[in-house]
């Protein structure tokens, strides 16, 4: 028998249960597009969270003191003053895989303009800081290394901060606002980031030179984190390595003391927030799959029950000059027919969930072609694994007892 | 040509059911000639339907040999019986065997499938043919559960004529039918028979096997008689004769 008389043959036994073969197909068609949908949440998850980091710099290094501990009691890091700005320019004179520095102070409060109060953070920094976190100016300028060392009262507020204070639209650069009754001048406005990754206003801030923050708003002569950048992506361990043994040596730490700080980086943070997400979508993608599993069992199993309810269908086809081969081939093919075009359902079906979910939930849905193909060759291995072990039973029955089952 | 069609010397056939061996042949000699339509008749568990699928290569003997059209069955693979049933064979059954929700025409079509050397041209072509011979020219498009036991019989008639087989095996064709539809499906039999087909067929009324030529009469596993018919009745003739009102119409249409 050739292979388009095998293909006609099979297509009209599945013609001829036209609703078995659909409700077989049901259950690879979920499978499948459960499959896809899954995967393509989780990457389309995982490329939104990956491109709002590297909105924030990949090669962006923090370093927080430690948490303090006093006989066994942990103070908060916020509350430990391990870092100073001598640090800063021990970095900065140094390492040589740094490109830029910046000390971080931070410092909340009541900010007032007229009749308008609101309460933010103000972050005391050196003009690098700017470039470090990716902050771009809207408007105006930023602070000058002379306005720094002068302790200038000038400072950029962001977006959140000209809504509440000035409402929208509004360029404030040039108004005087007052930050815990300090008047401060502003000499420019940030533009928009929008909500990070942990649902955090990216935009109500204020940066100012660290200075005038340490000295005139929060009063403390260390510095609450430093920020520094490397001078690419691929050097940024080596700049970890480097600031590490430079700030042990800077805080007189002996080989058996702990770090009293500590050191982040953005790679590193995007690779632990990209493995989380990984395992979301290896695990959902694992249950899509074992329902996946379930349609390949229903496929055997509807199999299973087309050949003992077609025995005598079987034993005609032998007396009529079907050889055993040729009916375990129609079976087979039968299998892998209900196992594709399921796998081809599916997979539309799972791209317009994907979709329709991603659109729900306002994160963009991404349907990998790997993926796609992935669903496809499954779906021909269970038509083939699950359909074998019946059709080798078809094909193993005698002509003559196949045609008398009653 | 060679004349005879089918030669057999001392078939056996045991079939195992647990410990206890059944003896369903016991030493069969027979001979078919080309041309011939022959009845096998015989009690339930004589034998006689065995000794057909044994026949038709469905079944194997466990002793004994078997020409078939100058061919020894001992030598063949299951493949290769398959194949000799695709081309040399027909089948009719008691049952008809007719694909469910499957055309007439389609179902006519099924052995050639089996025919890689068929294209599908040739194949539509050859079923619509059979079907002809058959009387059911304007049935093709019908579904077996549209037609009636005696035309669903002609169609697997076609169904085993498609193939140009040397000879048609009928296990009890009229089994499932009126006396009228039986005479009409052994009139269909004696027209393929005169215009030279090979014939066999069991049956257990000996009114159907007066239609054949020859009778064979199995007892107990081995041939008890074999007799020419004598008195041979001709389809046509009894068909007229019979009384119309006293036919049972079952006919649906």
């Amino acid at each position: 028998m050739n292979f388009s008389n095998l293909i006609k043959i099979a297509v009209r036994a599945l013609v001829r249960n036209r609703l078995r073969a659909v409700l077989t197909m049901l259950g690879i068609i979920i499978g499948v597009a459960s499959v896809i949908a899954m995967l393509a949440l989780g990457e389309g998850s995982k490329r939104s969270m990956r491109q709002e980091m590297s909105n924030m710099g990949t090669n962006m290094i923090m370093v927080m003191p430690n948490f303090m501990r006093r006989g066994g009691v942990s103070l908060g890091s916020s509350s430990s003053m391990a870092l100073k700005m001598s640090d800063v320019e021990a970095i900065r004179n140094e390492a040589v895989n740094v490109a830029a520095v910046s000390p971080e102070v931070r410092a909340s409060g009541q900010i007032i303009y007229g009749n308008q109060n609101a309460q933010s953070t103000i972050y005391g920094a050196s003009e690098e800081y700017m470039e470090i976190r990716k902050l771009n100016i809207k408007t105006g300028r930023v602070f000058t290394s002379q306005e720094v060392k002068s302790m200038a009262k000038v400072c950029l507020v962001g977006q959140t901060v000209i809504e509440n204070l000035f409402g929208e639209g509004v360029d404030p650069v040039g108004f005087n606002i007052r930050i815990t009754n300090i008047p401060f001048l502003i000499i420019g406005t940030l533009e928009e980031k929008g909500e990070s990754g942990m649902g955090q206003d990216q935009d109500d801030l204020i940066v100012a030179p660290y200075t005038t923050v340490q000295r005139r708003l929060a009063a403390i002569d260390y510095i609450n984190g430093i920020y520094a950048s490397a001078t690419s992506e691929e050097k940024s361990p080596e700049a970890i390595t480097e600031i590490e043994e430079i700030l042990r040596r800077t805080h007189k730490l002996n080989d058996s003391d702990e770090n009293d700080f500590r050191i982040m980086s953005q790679s590193e943070l995007m690779s632990t927030m990209t493995s989380i997400t990984d395992i979301m979508t290896y695990l959902l993608g694992a249950i899509a799959g074992i329902s996946l599993l379930v349609g390949g069992i229903g496929i055997m199993n509807i199999m299973f029950v087309s050949v003992t309810e077609r025995t005598r269908e079987i034993g005609l086809r032998m007396s009529i000059g079907g050889r055993g081969k040729d009916i375990l081939r129609q079976f087979l093919v039968e299998s892998i027919i209900l196992s594709i075009l399921g796998g081809l359902l599916g997979i539309i079906l799972g791209y317009l969930i994907a979709k329709g979910a991603g659109s729900l939930m306002d994160t963009p849905a991404y349907v990998q072609s790997k993926a796609v193909i992935l669903a496809f060759i499954v779906c021909f291995i269970i038509g083939v694994f699950f359909g074998w072990y019946p059709a080798r039973k078809a094909a193993s029955l005698n002509p003559i007892d196949a045609l008398r089952y009653e | 040509m060679e004349k005879t069609i089918i030669k057999i010397a001392g078939l056996r056939k045991d079939y195992h059911i647990g410990e206890v061996t059944v003896h369903a042949l016991r030493g069969i000699n027979l001979s078919i000639d080309r041309g011939e339509f022959v009845a096998v008749m015989g009690m339930s568990g004589s034998g006689k339907s065995t000794m057909l699928n044994i026949l038709g290569c469905l079944d194997v003997p466990t002793k004994g040999e078997y020409w078939l059209d100058g061919v020894d069955i001992r030598t063949l693979s299951k493949d290769q019986l398959a194949r000799l049933r695709n081309q040399k064979l027909g089948f009719v059954f008691q049952a008809y065997n007719l694909l469910p929700r499957t055309t007439a025409l389609e179902n006519v079509e099924l052995p050639l499938f089996y025919n890689s050397q068929v294209k599908s041209k040739e194949r539509k072509e050859r079923a619509i043919r059979a079907l002809e011979a058959v009387g059911l020219a304007d049935r093709m498009h019908h579904m077996p559960n549209q037609l009636s036991g005696g035309q669903q019989q002609r169609v697997a008639i076609a169904r085993s004529l498609v193939n140009d087989p040397v000879m048609i095996l009928a296990d009890e064709p009229t089994g499932n039918l009126d006396t009228r539809t039986s005479f009409e499906i052994m009139e269909l039999f004696q027209d393929l028979n005169e215009r030279g087909r090979t014939i066999v067929y069991v049956t257990h009324e000996p009114d159907i096997a007066r239609f054949a030529t020859r009778n064979v009469v199995f007892r107990d596993g081995l041939i008890q008689r074999e007799n020419m018919v004598t008195e041979r009745l001709y389809a046509r003739d009894v068909l007229k004769n019979l009384p119309v009102e006293n036919i049972e119409e079952f006919e649906t249409k």
